[in-house]
């Protein structure tokens, strides 16, 4: 597969790899680009492998991003389930799993995440599941099937938002479920004492049971499905299905192997520049190095999309570097969490609304500077925030507690 | 705007895959027949507050338009931008 012209490699057909691909179509870039996915997908929205995926409410044409028809259009030469296994910078040549090599003029890795396994999963096989592909997914969906059917829990370790979200998937299908988190409390990462408290109030309302503090001693699996868990306080659970959503860890394997600079993540810099000038990277596999020094890692939709575009087009060299509020967002039951901002190094909060009520957000300050704002079924807040975060505008504590002043009015009108 | 990204319609972010919170999947619907499309939600119309384009009095989200055969050859129209 060699070709004389301009040639760019794309390697995972994520979100982001697939943005990555478009925006070099999209600008000046006529070369051939190549996207190898070691999926046996076309490129397919992850978010709602936990939500209505699981619960059927889905079917796979609106779990597809782009039908095949239309990479094949753009002529973008799209190769499914084929996997990468090296890459040489030096000879800029990308080795395939199928033995075949692709040369390239640039590269963009767009690798993903990989579930964190569970230390005690060793030798479990699958009666501990994860989630992050479409096939975990239905191996996921055909487990609450099995539990419906015979009357078993799902137990889901670690209270983050994947395993919360299965929570809510699995107590909208009927299926009990009990929660097992090592922290004193939900989401500890992500949310405020305050909105981990609500998060473990919802789910309990809705029949999650919640066991904080958890230390699993041991996972046995048995040959009629079941599995049991013990816990060190002497508890054990049964379960005919257990999900662990634990974290992740960024795929940088290849790029380490390549001698690309990676710590907890391919480093790159705003425009998903890699320390190899051929060389970007975008998405979850990512770490962004701060102008400050400090490092950033977002697992995000956003981020994938936003950073597949900044990535691509600096291989063109154009400079549009990716600097967007961050923003997030998650569903649980009828419960739509978004946050704006990162509310890492907050000092002070405020809060819009009732927390007791439907809607309300959470107002994230450092030294009087709105840097996040969490909001609960707060779409206006959510959309104003990130006008004012992106703005730098701070609103007073006065005035986020304040319903009645309109926060709009503070933002810079839109140019 | 699944019909938009299914087929790479360019312009159609729609960031969130149509779970209406993210408000990238903004359209210009023609005002002709702008009344037949059904109407959007409290939610809808507090993330259109916030799109990034102008807003306009026929501005939807496109993932909170369902394609049904009342709206067939209604034309939309996509903003300047999304993001």
């Amino acid at each position: 597969m060699t070709n004389a012209g301009p040639h760019i490699v794309i390697v995972g057909a994520g979100q982001a790899g697939l943005q990555a691909a478009e925006a070099l179509r999209s600008s000046s870039f006529d070369g051939q680009i190549t996207l190898v996915g070691n999926e046996p997908h076309a490129p397919y929205h992850r978010p709602p492998l936990s939500k209505a995926w699981l619960t059927g409410e889905l079917d796979a044409g609106q779990l597809t991003i782009r039908d095949t028809s239309v990479l094949v259009r753009k002529k973008i030469d799209f190769h499914p389930a084929v996997s990468v296994s090296a890459i040489d910078v030096d000879a800029r040549t990308v080795l395939l799993g199928d033995g075949n090599r692709l040369n390239y003029t640039g590269l963009v890795l767009a690798t993903g995440a990989s579930p964190r396994p569970l230390p005690l999963s060793e030798g479990v096989g699958d009666a501990v599941r994860m989630l992050r592909s479409r096939e975990d997914a239905d191996q996921i969906a055909q487990g609450l099937k099995d539990c419906i059917q015979r009357g078993l829990p799902l137990v889901v370790i670690g209270g983050g938002f994947i395993g919360l979200e299965i929570t809510a998937s699995a107590r909208k299908l009927g299926v009990p479920v009990t929660i097992l988190e090592a922290a004193p409390r939900l989401l500890e990462r992500a949310l405020t004492c305050d909105m981990s408290r609500w998060y473990a109030d919802l789910h309990s309302s809705r029949g999650a049971e919640l066991i904080f503090d958890a230390r699993i001693i041991k996972i046995a699996p048995s040959a009629d499905g079941i599995t049991e868990i013990h816990l060190n306080d002497g508890r054990s659970l049964q379960a005919g299905l257990v999900v662990a959503g634990i974290g992740v860890r960024p795929n940088d394997a290849l790029a380490r192997a390549a001698g690309i600079a990676c710590d907890n993540g391919i480093v790159v810099d705003e425009c998903g520049r890699t320390s190899n000038p051929d060389v970007v990277a975008a998405g979850d596999c990512t770490v962004r190095r701060l102008s400050d020094g400090t490092m950033l890692r977002l697992e995000s939709v956003q981020n994938a999309v936003e950073q597949g575009r900044s990535a691509a087009l600096a291989l063109l060299g154009i400079e549009q570097p990716f600097l967007g509020t961050p923003w997030f967002w998650s569903d649980q039951y009828d419960k739509k969490l978004q946050i704006a901002g990162l509310s890492r190094g907050a000092d002070a909060q405020a809060i819009r609304g009732d927390m007791a009520g439907n809607s309300f957000s959470v107002f994230h300050f450092r030294a009087d500077r709105l840097i996040a704002v969490d909001s609960i079924n707060a779409a206006k807040d959510h959309m104003v925030a990130r006008q004012l975060i992106a703005g730098q505008i701070s609103p007073t504590v006065e005035q986020v507690r304040d319903s009645s002043f309109n926060l709009a009015t503070l933002r810079a009108r839109p140019n | 705007m699944q019909a938009a990204v299914a087929n790479g319609v360019d312009g159609i972010v729609a960031e969130c895959g149509g779970s209406c919170v993210c408000a990238t999947c903004h359209v210009y619907v023609e005002p002709e027949r702008f009344g037949e499309v059904p109407p959007a939600t409290e939610d809808e119309l507090e993330l259109l507050d916030g799109v990034k384009a102008e807003r306009r009095h026929n501005s939807r989200l496109s993932c909170q338009i369902k394609a049904a055969p009342g709206l067939t050859g209604i034309t939309v129209t996509i903003p300047e931008c999304q993001t």
